[in-house]
């Protein structure tokens, strides 16, 4: 019997890797991710849990002993947020290139100047073309869900790639909610014990991170970024059988309440749950509005998107993240190219706001449905608008 | 001892390469010439060698070979000209010469 319990998302996620039976945990503390490790120490010292945990001395070196860990095949997690993210960036890229399934939580938080603990998504949009896989939570039952399904899928034989679950610093790491936890059994049957293929084996000798010259690293990276695409059909069936065993479903583009709705906002993480309660006020309204929570980042998924929006003529597009000098927000951004070469696609309208910790309400959601589509309609040149920042922002067209 | 070919070539494309650009044969680092970015060449005089064998022990890519007649030879497939085998010959007996342009 699953049983239904209060618990905080960064809990959830340190419970996830416990019954993952994970071998190595290497990680150092950054709020606001720091109940994660916290939680993953004790377990290991009250023997809760077998595994190896490494106080490593920063982020860095966090990383790196986790690629160590999985080129051994051992069941690897860590956590880190914001610019612990950032410190790690380098080996970011050594886990994806050299296909090591860490499993990692992100404590979405801000990037300093000035310093912030609070969250955004500035850390993970840095983080954005490391190679990872990538998937977003709304709560704390998807802290703990999406974990899991972060080992089955990226330690899947065709996969073999590593996997960000990013959870919104504070507004969701350090909130207390009911989380149905799974039996040990059911765990199992879902995330089998792993093989990594390629083990470090000094019977049968290989070399793993060697140099690749010009005459091959090309190569080396069309091959890394067809097997991420590829990935896409592991990760919605890893949704699947999850949804299967688990009874509840999850899908890398979520609409809520669309049909027909001619105006549709998008968001990721957390705040999905806020603009959902505008939305059903909106609809309470009969507003033609409806939310797209877009819960896997990458591999981008494209073709769900299209199929999403296909019928809407205004896409509002919520962004935690500035792209200094940019275009618009980075997923707003996005998403416009995802949709540039197509026929029939809705007008993007890009809004930048919740930066370094700063809350969205109901109410400014509200806003940015109605700003939004009041600038869609007057056809503004403006590359985006802002929410709940103080002072008009004008007049941003290059 | 089969044998040993660079995986590159205009035949071998991104499908060829292993999942994580592991690389499956070992050794294979023996077929990559790298000495052609040296701009100085080491000499070694015979009349001054005393076959001491630090050149063979300090070279950094472990391209000084022992020759059967228990000379010391750098292999210019690998040596890429650094110098330390001249600067640690106790008997003077390499010279670094400048390469000549091709």
């Amino acid at each position: 019997m699953s049983k239904r319990i209060g618990l905080e998302a960064s809990h959830a996620a340190a419970e996830a890797a416990r019954m993952a039976d994970v071998d190595v945990i290497a990680a150092y503390p950054i709020t606001p991710q720091t109940h994660i490790p916290e939680r993953l120490a004790e377990m290991v010292a009250d023997g809760e849990l077998n595994a190896a945990y490494m106080p490593v001395e920063s982020e860095h070196s966090a990383m790196s002993a986790c690629l160590g860990a999985a080129a051994v095949g051992a069941r690897t997690f860590t956590a880190t947020g914001g610019p612990g993210l950032e410190y790690m960036h380098n080996v970011l890229y050594v886990a994806s290139s050299m296909r090591l399934p860490v499993i990692m939580t992100v404590a979405n938080r801000a990037l300093s100047a000035p310093l912030s603990i609070w969250g955004d998504h500035s850390d993970a949009m840095g983080s954005r073309d490391t190679g990872w896989i990538q998937v977003f939570c709304q709560n704390s039952q998807e802290a703990f869900d999406m974990t899991l399904w972060a080992f089955r899928v990226g330690e899947a034989p065709g996969v073999l790639f590593p996997v960000m679950v990013h959870l919104d610093g504070f507004h969701l790491t350090h909130v207390t909610e009911p989380v149905i936890l799974p039996e040990q059994e059911e765990v199992d049957r879902f995330l089998p014990r792993f093989h990594y293929p390629f083990v470090l084996d000094p019977d049968k000798p290989t070399t793993h991170g060697a140099f690749g010259p010009p005459d091959i690293y090309s190569e080396t990276k069309m091959a890394q970024e067809m097997a991420l695409r590829k990935s896409k059909t592991v990760i919605i069936q890893g949704f699947e059988e999850f949804g299967d065993i688990f009874g509840r479903y999850y899908h890398p583009v979520e609409p809520y309440r669309t049909e027909e709705a001619k105006t549709l906002l998008l968001t990721m993480g957390s705040f999905s749950e806020t603009a959902k309660i505008a939305i059903d006020i909106k609809q309470n309204k009969r507003e033609s509005v409806g939310l797209i929570n877009l819960r896997l980042w990458r591999p981008f998924p494209l073709e769900e998107l299209r199929q999403a929006v296909k019928n809407a003529e205004i896409l509002i597009v919520f962004d935690r993240c500035i792209s200094f000098g940019g275009p618009g927000g980075p997923v707003s951004s996005e998403i416009r190219s995802a949709l540039y070469n197509h026929k029939e696609r809705p007008r993007v309208v890009s809004f930048i706001g919740g930066l370094g910790g700063r809350d969205m309400s109901v109410e400014d959601f509200e806003y940015v449905i109605d700003r939004g589509r009041e600038v869609a309609e007057k056809g503004s040149q403006e590359l985006f608008e802002t929410v709940g920042i103080r002072g008009e922002v004008t007049d941003i067209r290059e | 001892m089969t044998e040993k070919r660079l995986k590159t070539g205009p035949d071998f494309t991104w499908r060829d390469i292993e999942v994580g650009n592991i690389v499956t044969e070992v050794g294979s680092a023996a077929l990559r010439r790298t000495g052609d970015w040296r701009s100085q060449r080491p000499v070694v005089d015979r009349e001054k060698c005393n076959k001491c064998g630090l050149c063979w022990l300090y070279c950094p890519d472990a391209a000084v070979e022992l020759l059967e007649d228990g000379y010391y030879e750098p292999d210019p497939f690998y040596c890429k000209g650094c110098g330390i085998c001249a600067s640690v010959c106790p008997k003077e007996a390499i010279t670094m010469i400048e390469e000549e342009e091709k």
